[in-house]
């Protein structure tokens, strides 16, 4: 193949060198360190395809459909700490790619997403494969451009690189119409370039940190509720998260995208919080007379009823975002920063000025603490004749907890929840899920961009059969680059979340939510190429998992599971946190203003 | 103007909102999609390119909403990648409000005398006369352009064209 000189060169200063705007695509991707792209093909993406045949040190995994490509990079991101990038063509690939940009959106994934428009002469139109792209991606991306001069198309990437991954990330599209791929222009590395306005605040301020010491060395009852905040600032936050609880022995649950920042296995981890968080978790966040909020966003599935949330305690913000400072709960003070830069200045600060904690008051906060923990709100009642997915999942970590390259991705529904509550992550960077979204169909093309990135470890997306078939095309994918992904399925025949619902909420009347018609998994998987496997009896469950493991290649697990298990506890929709039902046999009504709720 | 979707958790009042942004293609559909798709109300929006060195437009926004809400419409704003700056100049800052209406009346005889009387009251100056109707400028704060307006209804009004409020604020400092 022969290669093309300017694209091989890449990476150091040099003064402008004149190519073509497809050709600086590739070459500006090489000089971000980008490794790793996921895309697919089409007409007007063809002259940057024509640059990337040429190239090496760039792979590119083609996806089957472009909401694939998306997810890949998120998961892909979320694992690296890297951004994620996607290539896709204009019209229907761009439109394709917007339910992965707004997950990314209200997840801040950084995803720096090429699509390629119609030339520009033919914008407005109604062209072939015409839509309007930066109209259609303007308030699910954090800022989007078209590029309608070649000589903006290197800064314009630089740029977007910059946006995606700086101050909160999130997920930025450069529109390129084909004409500007074919003309020549200049190009300029990244060197220097900023976006002139774009400037995120990520040092706090000094003054707040002294405030936020001073208030959790008077804390009776201190609560530390972190987010995925942490996990975005860098493994570093996470590292401080853990000196922090070190040093002051604070309690700490966290939201479903802080899972692994501090690790489960500790004895100040009280488990998730929230609409399914642990009793202890969600009593505690009652009850507290500090919370300290860290990267988390008082999310409406965290929070329960607004009125009722936390009504006595005093609240700390950190937060990298000002617009989320107050958004939904008011707090007593707000700190805007980066985390790591925030915790590192806190645990400075308390050093320094010798700071205790209320040692009587916390001792009794933990006592009172273990015995909402004696609860033990996520037991459930196992069975010898059929699998309960609780009972699956924690097969599944059993058989897998001695590893630290274990990766879990999921898609959305009860098999989340119960991935969430019962499978313990030790650190950052291990956990892939939609969270403010809610995207079924997320975990497997994720699971894609995670094994990606780490071909040895073992990556795994705990599933469920509906949200499976939104995007199981991507199996071929999976074959195509040799990921041996593992797609765990609790199969309940049923979008279970959904089951759940109109069970306590509509008089068990299950209007559409049984998987009817579902495909043999095991066949499906053969006709991929991929290995299948079924687990019907628990006794087979372990024997199977241990196979699933060992198997070289992408495997499709069907886990026939009881089709009518709630994701217990639950605090029902307009609830508060110290009104959660523990199990089937605790009723509970929803009020009106509840059932309103989602 | 398209949504008056207003959180009424305590009293609502009105604000002049400037945001200076870079001018730059979709900047105005940013801010205005921000409005929309959180729910916020406009109820004017000015905006013009003020400085073409710098490449920057001055946005100006009458918007209503609980002090929570404006606060948050305020971060949200700033919250955009080409925003500059933010100035509330009802609650932040003294500034100086006013805007300007091009207002037609139609009608002869004693309404067309009283027509011309009020404008003079409220210093609004015909731009085009014709036998039958006038065409009156008139500069101010948007409560003086509604009293107008008002008085100019019975008189024979046909047409109303209003800017929307531009603000500046008092002393010798920018926003």
């Amino acid at each position: 193949m022969d290669k093309d000189d300017t694209l091989a060169r890449g990476g150091t200063a040099q003064a402008a060198e004149t190519m073509t705007g497809a050709q600086m695509v590739i070459r500006a991707l090489k000089d971000q360190g980008v490794t790793h792209i996921f895309g697919y093909p089409g007409g007007a993406v063809l002259p940057i395809y024509d640059a990337l045949f040429k190239v090496e040190g760039i792979t590119h995994v083609l996806v089957r459909h472009e909401q694939g490509a998306a997810h890949a990079a998120e998961g892909y991101a979320r694992s690296t700490g890297k951004p994620g990038v996607v290539l896709v063509t204009s019209g229907p690939g761009a439109t394709n790619a917007v339910t992965g940009l707004t997950d990314a959106l209200m997840d801040s994934i950084p995803l720096v997403v090429l699509t390629g428009q119609v030339p520009t002469h033919l914008i407005g139109t109604d062209a072939f494969q015409e839509c309007d792209t930066v109209g259609i991606t303007r308030p699910c991306t954090k800022n989007n451009w078209l590029v309608k001069d070649v000589n903006l198309l290197a800064r314009t990437i630089h740029e977007a690189f910059e946006i995606a991954t700086t101050g909160r990330p999130g997920p930025v599209v450069v529109d390129i119409p084909k004409d500007v791929q074919f003309q020549t222009g200049s190009y300029h590395g990244p060197h220097a370039i900023h976006h002139r306005t774009w400037r995120p605040k990520t040092d706090p301020d000094l003054s707040q940190i002294v405030k936020a010491v001073e208030m959790m060395a008077a804390a009776k009852r201190p609560i530390i509720y972190s987010g995925g905040g942490i996990i975005n600032s860098g493994p570093e936050a996470s590292r401080l998260l853990r000196e922090l609880v070190d040093l002051t022995g604070f309690p700490i649950t966290s939201t479903l995208m802080g899972l692994g920042a501090f690790p489960a296995s500790r004895p100040e981890w009280m488990g998730l919080v929230g609409m399914h968080g642990t009793w202890e978790a969600n009593h505690a966040m009652h009850d507290c007379d500090l919370m300290i909020n860290l990267g988390a966003r008082f999310d409406d599935r965290v929070t329960g009823k607004i009125s009722a949330f936390s009504p006595g305690s005093k609240k700390i913000h950190l937060d990298i975002d000002p617009s989320q400072i107050n958004k939904i709960v008011r707090v007593d003070l707000g700190i805007v920063g980066d985390a790591a830069k925030a915790l590192r200045e806190i645990i400075r600060f308390w050093k320094t000025q010798k700071r205790q904690v209320q040692a009587e008051a916390l001792k009794a906060w933990w006592k009172q603490i273990d015995t909402w923990r004696a609860k033990k709100s996520l037991s459930y009642r196992n069975s010898d004749t059929i699998i309960k997915p609780q009972y699956a999942i924690d097969r599944l970590y059993a058989a897998t907890k001695h590893r630290d390259d274990v990766y879990v991705t999921t898609e959305v529904g009860q098999h989340q929840m119960w991935a969430a509550q019962r499978f313990h992550f030790q650190q950052p960077n291990h956990w892939m899920t939609s969270g403010g979204l809610g995207t079924m169909g997320y975990g497997l093309p994720a699971a894609v961009g995670v094994q990606m990135a780490h071909p040895n470890a073992l990556v795994i997306d705990i599933a469920g059969e509906a949200s499976v078939q939104m995007t199981m095309q991507e199996m071929s994918t999976a074959m195509q680059y040799d990921l041996p992904i593992k797609i765990f399925i609790l199969n309940n025949e049923y979008m279970g979340m959904v089951r759940q619902w109109q069970e306590i909420l509509h008089g068990k009347r299950y209007s559409h939510s049984y998987s009817e018609a579902l495909p043999d998994f095991v066949k499906m998987a053969e006709a991929f190429g991929c290995v299948g496997l079924r687990a019907e009896k628990p006794a087979e469950l372990d024997g199977k998992i241990q196979e699933m493991i060992n198997v070289r290649k992408p495997v499709l697990f069907d886990c026939r599971v009881d089709p009518a298990e709630n994701c217990y506890p639950m605090i029902p929709s307009g609830g508060a946190h110290n009104e959660m039902l523990l199990g089937p046999d605790d009723g509970g009504e929803i009020s009106d203003a509840g059932k309103m709720l989602v | 103007m398209h949504d008056t979707k207003v959180k009424l958790d305590n009293e609502v009042d009105r604000h002049t909102l400037t945001v200076l942004v870079d001018n730059e293609a979709g900047v105005l559909a940013r801010v205005v999609g921000l409005f929309s798709g959180r729910g916020y109300n406009i109820e004017s929006l000015t905006v013009a390119e003020v400085d073409p060195v710098a490449r920057t437009s001055r946005i100006t926004i009458v918007t209503s909403g609980t002090m929570h809400v404006i606060e948050q419409i305020e971060a949200q704003l700033k919250r955009l990648v080409p925003t500059h700056k933010v100035t509330n100049w009802t609650s932040e800052k003294a500034g100086i409000e006013r805007e300007m209406a091009l207002i037609k009346v139609a009608g002869t005889g004693e309404k067309r005398v009283e027509a011309l009387r009020m404008a003079d009251a409220f210093r609004a100056r015909p731009v085009d006369t014709t036998h039958s109707s006038f065409v009156f400028e008139i500069t101010g704060s948007p409560a003086k352009i509604d009293s107008f307006v008002d008085l100019m209804r019975p008189l024979g009004l046909v047409d109303v064209s209003r800017t929307g409020v531009a603000a500046i604020s008092r002393g010798p400092e920018a926003m």
